[in-house]
């Protein structure tokens, strides 16, 4: 499956998750308590300048993911414009923005192997009371595994409900569609058990 | 314990893939998307715990960054982002849902599991999403409010359809619905 991470390498690909993930919590809460108009163009303008730096085909990706604000950017500009307070208005958009573009930067500069590392050292306090994660990780191996293959299993069933009505199948196909997937669920989890299990007797 | 962790696996590649059924937009041009249906059915078909722990663990990869959430958003952004509240809202709309299924036995299921995907997927769920919402944008509750109400009709319509789904399942596939397992 594709992940969000640019497939341009930039530097920050190399620093560590941990650190970027930390910086960017700090960075957020600190963008809630600026109430400045002017601080708040020179945020954004530092944000967009990051998103510059490592070239076009970057930048373009990175804007692409911004775009899904629009309807709440308009909303917002309309009601503060009837409303007449504009500075209140732009500071709650520059935050808004600001602080969604900077998290997809940390997205689009960490490989999600290096995201799931985190994950499991996360987890570091559950395995020190004796919890085992295994099942954590096994399951998010199976959703990363199982999303593509139903994906292909849902066009199937569609293709077939195509080539005998000239209707949409629409919601009806759902029912065959979760009834493939819960038998195919019988069988992986069979699978594994036979395969000894997800937390063996020695854990 | 290899089934619960395959269901709950399941449940959320089910998500995710309910999230890439094309849009269907509403008489009035609201666009409704399937994504939601699937935190209703995790929660009748698996019950409170585990419908729980399937839409946290679709949040999850979510949040490391893959492109899950309908129109193949993901990533962190989308946590800072004034929809924010709705994911947080979601495990807890599976956990009403699926506990409302599993105490409620004494109404045919098609009602149960429609009403209880009211109660979880509509009006816990939007509870979580005006306030977010609110927070996030600076407006007054009532605002906030205003702003979604235009898509509870397609909400309501993902209920009942969540509804009809359950009981559907639960007479093909009967030991599969781990909220009515004994």
């Amino acid at each position: 499956m594709i992940s969000l991470t640019s497939p341009v390498r930039t530097r920050a690909h190399d620093w560590p998750a941990g650190a970027k993930l930390a910086a960017l919590c700090g960075a957020t809460l600190g963008l809630f308590f600026i109430e400045n108009l002017t601080a708040h163009l020179v945020i954004l303008a530092g944000v967009l300048a990051l998103y510059a730096a490592p070239g076009r085909v970057f930048l373009r990706n990175g804007l692409r993911q911004l775009w899904m604000l629009w309807p709440f950017v308009l909303v917002v500009a309309l009601y503060h414009l009837i409303d007449g307070s504009v500075g209140q208005g732009a500071v709650i958009l520059l935050r808004l923005v600001s602080a969604v573009a900077l998290a997809n930067l940390v997205t689009m500069t960490t490989r999600l192997s290096d995201m799931i590392a985190v994950v499991h050292w996360l987890c570091t306090p559950l395995r020190a009371l004796g919890l085992s994660t295994r099942p954590l990780e096994i399951a998010i191996a199976l959703v990363i595994r199982m999303t593509p293959v139903l994906l292909t299993k849902g066009r199937a069933l569609s293709d077939a409900w195509r080539a005998r009505s000239p209707r949409r199948a629409n919601w009806r196909i759902i029912l065959p569609f979760t009834l493939l997937a819960l038998d195919d669920a019988d069988h992986i989890s069979d699978a594994l058990r036979a395969r000894g299990g997800l937390v063996s007797k020695e854990d | 314990m290899e089934r619960n962790v395959v269901m709950i696996a399941l449940f959320a590649a089910l998500i995710a893939v309910l999230g890439l059924i094309p849009k269907i937009q509403l008489g009035f041009g609201v666009p409704i998307t399937a994504q939601t249906l699937g935190v209703m059915l995790a929660g009748t078909v698996l019950g409170a715990r585990r419908g729980a722990l399937s839409v946290l663990l679709f949040l999850l990869l979510v949040a490391i960054g893959l492109p899950l959430l309908s129109g193949g958003r993901g990533g962190l952004g989308v946590f800072a982002s004034p929809s924010v509240g709705f994911l947080i809202g979601w495990p807890v709309a599976a956990y009403v849902t699926g506990w409302i299924v599993e105490h409620w036995r004494g109404a045919p299921l098609t009602l149960v599991a429609g009403v209880a995907s009211v109660i979880g997927g509509i009006v816990a769920l939007y509870g979580f999403g005006i306030v977010g919402m609110s927070i996030m944008l600076e407006k007054s509750l009532l605002e906030a409010t205003a702003l979604v109400t235009a898509f509870i009709p397609g909400d309501m319509l993902k209920a009942a359809i969540a509804g009809m789904l359950t009981a559907a399942l639960a007479k093909a596939r009967p030991a599969s619905v781990l909220s009515r397992a004994v």
